[in-house]
């Protein structure tokens, strides 16, 4: 392929293409249309299916619906979008449903601002849906990663049987870098196999893993898929000695391959004091500011987190036991900060924020790093 | 107690009706019932929602459907629950998006028969905007629609087809709001086949939904039932039997509406059973399987 200049919402529709999905539903919504439009126009030429429903709740359902009928499926969206797909987010992580959900965050809460960027939604991604449930979201900083974090969206969701949000910004959405993609014909997605006969088939059994293998509709192996609590058929339960195994399962598979989804970057200097944590369009600034620190003469280390939950708490652990400060960079007011405060300590940690849909510069964190 | 409902000591009369020791096996309609775990169902005794499950499941059987190739989708509510009793492909949802679900399945297995059963709370009030979408698509799936004017889940709250006056909890004083008209609503909505009865006339109903589900376009049966436990209750209507033996008396055949005058017509309270809508238009699935032949053809 050649050097293209191409927005981070095209890559993420090219993505999806490469990903082998054959399946979007979505409402417009900005700053996540492009992603609608390219699918709407290349899905049918890979003699994939495009439709544009009639909200995002009837969207978020369509997905997982098509996933069921054996199509890999996503969908794109803003934050008010992502408001109203939270319950069928978690219908997806509770029937263990695998699809895609890009959210391209804007200013909020509510209408907010619709064209400027923010990073406010990193709570409602984990947190959004009622109840306790297992969910990824990965957040890309750069136009080409938004391509394969979308490829490796795709691959999470099969290979865990979960939703996985794409939890990218308006920055990254609208921003054109130039980008070689890769030989989609190499690009090798998982694939459920199953080995026992239909009438043995449990969709919700335990395995080693934690992941039993999911078999679409219509190919003999028929069973019941519901939003209800369930036992190993899908079959609703109120018995304890179905639930509790079935809640362990679910909400301890990620837990078993955290070192497979765990994504981040690391930038050690020796003798660095400081760290500098960041992800999305809020980690360019915060690499910037790490250039000229180190220009300056600083010793300073910086942690890029591209999987965002489940939080890489191992890793963002040592960072802090060898680092007296850690700087939290992010376009809302703390929410991810919460989360490195929880786990290294409040004392340690410095937060960096705007919520106003100003981008943080890299002098706010200069000067966090000298104050 | 009416004459043509047997009398509990009156069954064991009957020999015939008694199951015997390898009755689920020996009865190919009931091969399409799970076999373990789900009975009894969670309805109340009397309800009118297994008459439309069986009423279903002898469609599906008349069509000669494998269980494979069938799909059942449902929302949230009694209704709802039907899916889990039948072996089929079974999609119990959130609540008011059965057709939403469907949609995304039947787009990707256009081959399968997708089948949405909601009640009317489920398809009209949370759904209402689904089920006017799905219609207008015109996409080939079949939504049965159980409409017993009450959630009865919930407790007895007023839906969008409570008469006016019906008594529920949320409408202590007596329902204000004029009820939907479900069939009308599908027909100017652009579904392809439009049909309604009731659980009394289980034949009719039989009829309707396998030519609903035959149909390759968008198709609503309506099957009009009743809730003895709460709006029966709250209105003073009676036992299940006394509601059900309402529903003979109180419907008429769409054939014997067309004979009356003018006048009687407008003087008609009764609701009119009968097939209402029954065209061809072009199936959404079909459609897109078009788009895609013309693009990948070259054409821009």
């Amino acid at each position: 392929m050649t050097v293209q200049l191409m927005q981070g919402n095209e890559a993420i529709g090219w993505g999806a293409i490469a990903a082998g999905c054959r399946f979007y539903a979505g409402y417009p919504i900005t700053p996540s249309t492009e992603v609608a439009e390219i699918l709407a126009r290349e899905l049918p030429k890979v003699g994939g299916k495009f439709i544009q429903m009639e909200d995002e709740i009837a969207s978020m359902a369509a997905i997982i619906g098509a996933r069921l009928g054996g199509l890999k499926s996503m969908t794109a969206t803003s934050g008010p979008g992502f408001s109203l797909m939270q319950e069928n987010i978690g219908y997806a992580a509770i029937a263990e449903i695998p699809c895609v959900v890009v959210d391209v965050q804007r200013l909020g809460p509510s209408t907010g601002q619709p064209t400027a960027p923010s990073q406010g939604d990193v709570m409602q991604a984990r947190w959004g849906t009622h109840g306790d449930h297992p969910i990824i979201a990965l957040a890309p900083v750069s136009v080409r990663q938004a391509f394969d974090l979308t490829v490796v969206a795709f691959d999470m969701s099969e290979r865990y049987r979960t939703p996985v949000i794409l939890l990218t910004d308006e920055v990254i959405g609208h921003m054109r870098e130039p980008v070689e993609l890769p030989d989609f014909s190499k690009i090798q997605i998982f694939e459920h196999k199953v080995t026992e006969p239909p009438e043995e088939y449990k969709a919700f059994r335990n395995t080693p893993d934690g992941v039993p293998p999911l078999v679409p509709f219509g190919q003999g192996y028929r069973y019941h898929v519901t939003g209800l609590l369930h036992d190993e058929l899908g079959f609703p339960t109120q018995r304890i000695d179905e639930i509790d195994p079935w809640l362990e399962r679910v909400n301890t598979k990620l837990d078993k391959h955290i070192d497979q989804i765990t994504l981040l970057a690391e930038d050690a200097q020796d003798g660095a004091r400081v760290g500098l944590l960041s992800y999305g369009c809020t980690a360019r600034a915060a690499r910037h500011a790490l250039k000229v620190a180190r220009a300056r003469g600083l010793k300073v280390d910086m942690l890029t987190l591209y999987t965002i939950w489940p939080f890489p708490e191992k890793q963002v652990e040592a960072f802090g036991e060898r680092l007296d400060k850690i700087i939290v960079a992010e376009m809302n007011l703390g929410q991810l900060a919460y989360e490195v405060e929880r786990v290294v300590g409040r004392k340690k940690v410095v937060r960096v924020t705007r919520a106003n849909g100003e981008m943080v510069t890299p002098q706010m964190i200069l000067d966090a790093m000298e104050g | 107690m009416d004459d043509h409902i047997l009398e509990a000591h009156e069954l064991e009369k009957h020999e015939a009706l008694i199951p015997q020791a390898d009755w689920f096996n020996r009865s190919e309609t009931l091969q399409k019932l799970r076999k373990n775990k789900k009975f009894p169902t969670i309805w109340c005794s009397g309800c009118g929602i297994g008459v439309v499950m069986g009423a279903l499941i002898r469609a599906i059987d008349h069509l000669g459907l494998s269980n494979d190739e069938v799909a059942l989708v449902s929302g949230i509510g009694c209704t709802a629950r039907m899916p889990v009793y039948m072996d089929f492909n079974t999609l119990h949802t959130t609540h008011g998006r059965a057709l939403a679900f469907a949609t995304g399945l039947k787009i990707a297995r256009p081959d399968m028969k997708v089948i949405a059963i909601m009640g009317d709370g489920d398809a009209l009030a949370i759904g209402g905007n689904h089920f006017i979408h799905a219609a207008r698509r015109n996409l080939g799936i079949t939504a049965l629609v159980v409409n017993n004017a009450i959630y009865g889940m919930t407790g007895g709250q007023y839906s969008p087809t409570t008469p006016i006056g019906g008594r529920a909890t949320t409408a202590p004083y007596g329902n204000i709001e004029p009820p939907f008209p479900i069939c009308e609503l599908a027909i100017a909505a652009g579904a392809s086949y439009v049909a309604r009865s009731t659980v009394y006339h289980a034949l009719e109903l039989d009829k309707f939904l396998a030519e609903a589900i035959a149909k390759d376009g968008f198709s609503v049966v309506e099957a009009v039932s009743y809730c003895h436990t709460t709006y029966g209750r709250f209105n003073r209507l009676g036992t299940a039997a006394d509601m059900m033996r309402a529903l003979k008396d109180n419907t008429i055949a769409q054939s014997a509406y067309e004979r009356l005058t003018p006048e009687e017509k407008a003087a008609n309270t009764k609701i009119v059973r009968g097939k209402f809508l029954d065209v061809e238009r072009p199936q959404y699935t079909v459609a897109y399987d078009n788009l895609i032949t013309r693009v990948q053809g070259g054409e821009k």
